[in-house]
């Protein structure tokens, strides 16, 4: 006999972060009821993206959540319960690519800014503008990547920074687990 | 045929097949309320939208048909909001059409305007913001479809006032109504996974000590009828939950009542018990399952529900079926006899005994008063019960008389209980049994009402002396928020804070007759036939009994919120039998 409390309890430890790529009726009000969703039952959400796709009557929704494999569970039918899920399907390393852009803008000074630039190198970061004591960089990679770039930037002092949070795309010729999909 | 958004909206009802809306007019639901005076469909006006809400559902409760209600922007949109959280939370099917500021105006503070469905978007299965006339027929196609089908629920249409505005040039256009809705995201699954069924029968065919624990949803998916054929070949017994009584008729022999906070022993105890649970159309509901990690310890259970998010919501099931629970059961019952039922069934003769031996020793019980007394709200129920037609619809508003209601009263047909469950909603039994009567007019219906519930929605009562729809209300006057009372008493020391309300005030017979009802006290427990009788004998209008009753009466059995089922209290003249019974298992 297992309770889902129990499951909780006994899988704390498998929790652990999935990205969702949730196919969406392109029609007004759709991301309020996800992320009303996600509020209202106390899902948490570590990035969201959407964009259209190339079908313009629907959009694409990847949400990163962390949650332990029952919740994940959860999460998943409710959201299709929303009459504008279409489809939700869950991305992960192995069968898809993935990349977060970052915006950063950081102190630099004359005896900092060569270091800055090798970081900057190092992560095949761009330099989009300079001032007299700050430069601003934008960067695309995995999330883990850009985590880490966040890291090394913060020792230097960062001013402001954007990131879009993760979008994703399943590998050519991968096999994606489809969690949910309207027949 | 060129028609405004106003006439769409409304002959798109027609189309629908909508016999009654309830509803209250206002500024910008105006211009709909024009071409109504034209339609065949029948407007009863009532005294505040909260009754609108509440008779759509008790419309949908016992006919099985959507409700409709209509109502304006602004306050009459959130007058609405209690009604589309209750549907939502009971799985009522039901179209809530609310007016909106003229389109440029929405987003301005504009006079009456509110987030329409930013304010539902909770409380409903789904809402739309139509912006478009020429829209307003799909989206009453698609809130008939989304209500209807799959988990049934609340849909509501937000329309603004320029689309709908016979000045409007742009609100006209060449009407036709769809016959297909477009909704790639939303095409629920009704029919059961036949190895699932194979799965489910294979525990069926095991159990020693099952139990079919059976939810409203059996009452949504029409199948009652089916419950007990599968609960006769199987020979297995039946609790039904507050929103199912009626579900499985009480008087049959493998009916065990109400499981939960307030159910009976021998329904709570059978489950606790059980190695099996089968789950249908039934949410593990908090009241139901009390502290859930004790719930039914030993059972394995198996969940038909149409809405599969109710898998492992609460507890992880080991069959879990997705399905219409008329249809799973149907499929049960053809894979059973294919499996060679009844004959194959283990023998549970041990489990039957053990069942019948709790029935004996704890039934429901309560005093009957003594001289000079009040009235005792059981017995009161008992006689309404007994002096009524079988099929006589009951609606009840929240609190202790709802509990005794579901006790007390015996259901022997389906769609004859009608009750907020889910929300809890103190005010709905007026405008729920209006709504039912408006829907089947030949039936007797009654509200069974506490008098701090009738406070809060009687002026309903006046749009049911007007419409003529003659419901009779059972008002159970203890004289004080019973249900508060007991909780205070029984969980904080007695101490009593804000739960008296009076006998006498305000004079509910002056009130009822001032709003067109014919009405009478009753005292004495030897009156109360007659004043049944005399209720009954009237129909050209709505009736009100007032039934004092004593002002400290508990309900029991009770599981205390948070606890496990398995410390019931039961009725204090058990009790010492069950804590000796207790002690001795030790
Ligand atoms: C709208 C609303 N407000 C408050 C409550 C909390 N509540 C539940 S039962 C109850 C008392 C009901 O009193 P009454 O209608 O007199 O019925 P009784 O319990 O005495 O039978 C209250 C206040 C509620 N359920 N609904």
């Amino acid at each position: 006999m297992r309770t889902e409390q129990e499951t909780t309890s006994a899988a704390v430890a498998e929790v652990s972060r999935h990205t969702l790529s949730v196919l969406v009726e392109n029609k007004s009000g759709v991301l309020a009821r996800v992320a009303d969703l996600f509020a209202r039952r106390g899902y948490n959400i570590l990035s969201l993206a959407v964009a259209p796709t190339a079908d313009d009557r629907f959009s694409r929704i990847t949400i990163v959540v962390i949650a332990e494999q029952a919740v994940l569970s959860q999460i998943v039918k409710q959201l299709f319960k929303l009459i504008n899920v279409v489809k939700i399907a869950e991305l992960s390393p192995g069968n898809s690519v993935e990349r977060e852009l970052m915006l950063a803008t950081v102190r630099a000074t004359e005896q900092t800014r060569p270091e800055i630039m090798d970081i900057v190198g190092d992560y095949t970061a761009v330099v989009l503008a300079e001032g007299d004591n700050q430069i601003t960089i934008s960067v695309g990679g995995a999330t883990a990547e850009i985590d880490q770039l966040e890291e090394a930037l913060r020792v230097h002092g960062l001013v402001e920074i954007q990131r879009t949070g993760q979008i994703a795309l399943p590998k050519i010729g991968a096999e994606v687990p489809i969690l949910r999909a309207s027949k | 045929m060129r028609l405004n958004g106003a006439q769409a909206l409304i002959k798109s009802l027609e189309l629908e097949g909508v016999e009654i809306i309830f509803g209250y007019p206002g500024g910008a639901i105006l211009p709909v309320y024009d071409p109504i005076i034209d339609s065949s469909i029948r407007h009863i006006l009532v005294r505040h939208e909260q009754g609108a809400g509440h008779m759509a559902e008790g419309y949908a409760h016992a006919t099985g048909r959507p409700g409709v209600c209509m109502v304006t922007s602004g306050p009459a949109a959130t007058n609405v909001v209690t009604a589309l959280a209750d549907a939502m939370l009971d799985s009522v099917p039901m179209v809530c059409i609310t007016g909106q500021v003229a389109f440029a105006a929405i987003g301005t503070d504009a006079f009456q305007e509110c987030d329409t469905t930013g304010i539902t978007r909770s409380i409903t299965k789904h809402n739309i913001l139509v912006t478009k006339a020429s829209d307003i027929p799909m989206a009453v196609k698609e809130a008939f479809h989304i209500a209807t089908t799959g988990r049934p629920g609340p849909v509501l249409i937000d329309v603004p006032k320029n689309i709908v505005d016979a000045g409007n040039p742009d609100a006209y256009f060449e009407f036709e109504y769809p016959t297909e809705v477009d909704l790639p995201g939303y095409k629920p699954e009704i029919e059961p996974d036949q190895v699932q069924i194979a799965e489910a029968i294979k525990l069926m065919l095991e159990a020693e000590r099952p139990v079919l624990y059976v939810g409203g949803g059996v009452l949504k998916a029409r199948g009652s009828a089916a419950l007990v054929e599968l609960a006769e070949l199987t020979a297995i017994p039946v609790v039904t939950t507050l929103m199912a009584r009626g579900a499985f008729p009480d008087s049959h022999e493998l009916c065990l009542g109400m499981p939960g906070m307030h159910g009976n022993y021998t329904a709570i105890t059978a489950i606790q018990r059980s190695d099996l649970l089968i789950a249908m159309g039934s949410r593990f509901d908090d009241r139901v399952t009390g502290r859930v990690k004790d719930f039914a310890p030993d059972a394995k259970v198996i969940h038909v529900d149409i809405d599969p998010a109710e898998h492992g919501k609460v507890r992880v099931p080991e069959v879990p079926i997705a399905a219409d629970s008329r249809l799973a059961m149907e499929a049960m019952i053809a894979e059973l006899k294919a499996n060679g039922a009844p004959a194959a069934f283990k023998d549970r003769s041990a489990w039957r005994q053990q069942i019948s031996g709790w029935q004996e020793k704890y039934p429901l019980t309560y005093e009957q008063s003594t001289d000079g007394e009040l009235l005792k709200p059981q017995y009161v129920i008992e006689q309404l019960s007994a002096l009524n037609p079988p099929d006589t619809i009951v609606a009840s508003g929240v609190g202790q008389h709802q509990m005794f209601g579901s006790q007390y009263w015996k259901f022997d047909h389906p769609y004859t209980w009608i009750n907020s469950g889910g929300l809890g909603t103190m005010g709905f039994s007026i405008p729920a049994a209006i709504g039912a009567k408006a829907g089947m007019p030949d039936r007797t219906v009654w509200a069974i009402d506490g008098d701090g519930c009738f406070q809060m929605t009687a002026q309903e009562l006046i749009t049911a002396a007007v419409d003529k729809i003659p419901v009779k209300i059972a008002l159970l006057n203890n004289s004080f928020l019973g249900m508060v009372q007991q909780w205070q008493d029984m969980f904080y020391e007695g101490r009593r804070s804000e739960v008296q309300m009076s006998y006498d005030l305000p004079d509910y017979v002056k009130w009822s007759e001032a709003m067109g009802c014919a009405s009478r006290r009753v005292e004495d427990p030897n009156e109360v036939e007659a004043a049944i009788e005399w209720a009954n004998s009237i129909n050209d209008r709505p009736v009100v009994l007032e039934f004092r009753c004593v002002d400290s009466e508990r309900v029991f059995p009770m599981v205390a919120a948070g606890g496990s089922n398995d410390e019931v209290y039961v009725d204090p003249s058990q009790q010492s039998t069950l804590d000796a019974e207790r002690e001795a298992a030790k």
